[in-house]
């Protein structure tokens, strides 16, 4: 299993967030979720200019086993999705930290109820 | 990725399992590996070159003793009086009284007094159970002997018989292996014919305590150990029912795309269930899903068409389309090349029916 990268923030529900200096969110899936997921085989993104919830169901990732919802951490605005992960979509598998899915403008600086690397092993370690 | 409770059952092949780093699942009560890394370059193995997978949760059944064969033929739906040659094999549903599925089975004679049936794992004790009732009932005088001493192995792919002979010296030592369809008992072996992946390959039934020896020899000889999520895009290609998920004790067999599989030709015949299907006049038929737009079928889907509504019963991406299959149990009126739409969470996405199988060695039928 890869390393869960220090420098990013976790989700319970299984994604990673990297804060850009400029404020923006890059949001992608774990290396545990990829695992857990199998052969990845399609995903829906979100469209930029989409307003998101937090919380809200944005995404979708399938692999060949399952369906499973990708949730916006935060409030705000989609900025931008992955098109290359679209198309390729077996690279969420090669490498879940390097493949980002959406950005998001998020509409305040909070993170909301987000967790650290070690705090993210953890997680998985008891499940 | 949630918690499940602990699988009760364990094949003798978990130490290779997890020595080869499987991802073990529940299934049907048993602990099995659904893969050992990418199912989809192990579903790829198996139709380029050779894959196996532990299918031992299956149960063997023998049954011997005389009246066996007329036993049989009330039994099941479809005919072993068919069967002529020594270990043919084959594929029947057994019914119950309302000409629902109980189980799906293959069955081998090696004489009229001598066959062995191969069950599914989920439903193999309520088989027994419906077996050793059917026995009495008929006043039958015969064995019923449930074989969990055996492990079996099935070895697929273009270039499977050629590995498992150079891996299973009794294998590369036989004069002559059986043909397609068919099973021998070479030493203690029973090598079969058969498989359940659209490839030519072997099922081989061999003693729990040679498993693992056996599993590593061909692991040697190349064959790429294989875990159920491939077996079951091989499987959906290749136009194959699963029990539990396309047919049930509530589904005829009729409407399971299974119709082939119902003998009528001898009107003397009776068996359990025939005069349910014979009643039966609401038909429905499974075909296959072909998705044009974007997204992947999955079972329980509804599918929308110009005779009516239908529903997905499996569906899965297809490795070897590179794009999403399904089988679809649809209106009787429904013909293969039609355009329909499938209910993909709240979308309605464009797909066609086309007739099963999918991909046949190696080849796409689409």
């Amino acid at each position: 299993m890869a390393t869960t990268p220090a420098e990013l923030k976790y989700t319970a529900s299984h994604e990673w967030i990297r804060v850009e200096t400029d404020g923006t969110l890059t949001i992608g899936v774990t290396d545990h979720a990829q695992e857990a997921l199998g052969d990845v085989v399609f995903l829906e993104l979100p469209d930029a200019g989409r307003r998101v919830e937090a919380g809200e169901a944005i995404a979708v990732i399938e692999s060949v086993k399952a369906a499973s919802d990708i949730y916006a951490p935060v409030a705000g605005e989609v900025i931008e999705s992955n098109q290359a992960a679209v198309d390729a979509p077996e690279s969420i598998n090669a490498d879940a930290y390097a493949n980002w899915l959406f950005r998001i403008r998020p509409d305040d600086a909070g993170l909301g109820k987000v967790i650290d690397a070690a705090a993210y092993e953890a997680l998985v370690a008891n499940t | 990725m949630t918690a499940t409770t602990q699988p009760a059952l364990r094949t003798p092949l978990y130490p290779n399992h997890v020595a080869a780093g499987a991802r073990l699942v529940d299934f049907a009560g048993w602990e099995m590996p659904v893969n050992y890394g990418s199912q989809i370059e192990e579903h790829h193995a198996v139709r380029r070159d050779a894959g196996m997978f532990d299918v031992s949760h299956m149960l063997s059944v023998d049954l011997s003793g005389a009246g066996a064969t007329a036993f049989l033929r009330g039994l099941l739906a479809n005919d072993v009086a068919k069967l002529r040659e020594p270990g043919k094999a084959l594929y029947s549903c057994m019914l119950n009284e309302r000409g629902g599925v109980i189980d799906d089975l293959i069955v081998y004679r090696f004489s009229d007094a001598d066959y062995r049936l191969v069950v599914n794992a989920g439903t193999a004790d309520n088989d027994i159970a419906w077996m050793r009732n059917n026995i009495a009932r008929t006043g039958a005088n015969l064995s019923l002997v449930p074989r969990r001493d055996l492990a079996m192995i099935a070895v697929q792919g273009p270039n499977a018989i050629d590995k498992a002979a150079r891996a299973i010296p009794e294998i590369g030592a036989a004069h002559a292996l059986p043909g397609v369809f068919q099973a021998a008992r070479i030493g203690e072996l029973l090598v079969a014919h058969t498989g359940y992946t659209g490839e030519d390959g072997l099922e081989i039934a061999l003693p729990a305590s040679r498993a693992g020896a056996a599993w590593e020899a061909l692991t040697a000889a190349g064959v790429k150990p294989c875990g159920l999520g491939a077996r079951d895009t091989l499987r959906l290609e290749a136009g194959m029912n699963l029990y539990g998920q396309d047919m049930d004790e509530d589904t005829s067999p009729l409407d399971a795309g299974l119709a082939w599989t119902i003998d009528l030709k001898d009107g003397n015949r009776d068996f359990v269930g025939k005069t349910a299907l014979a009643a039966q006049t609401d038909r429905r038929k499974l075909l296959g899903l072909v998705l044009e737009g974007k997204g992947v079928l999955r079972a329980h889907m509804k599918v929308v068409t110009s005779h009516g509504d239908g529903e997905t019963t499996s569906g899965s991406f297809s490795p070897s389309l590179e794009r999403s299959i399904a089988f679809a149990r649809l209106p009787a009126q429904a013909m293969p090349g039609e355009a329909v739409e499938v209910d993909i969470r709240g979308k309605l996405v464009a797909a066609r029916t086309v007739k099963l199988p999918f991909v046949r060695h190696g080849k796409p039928l689409i």
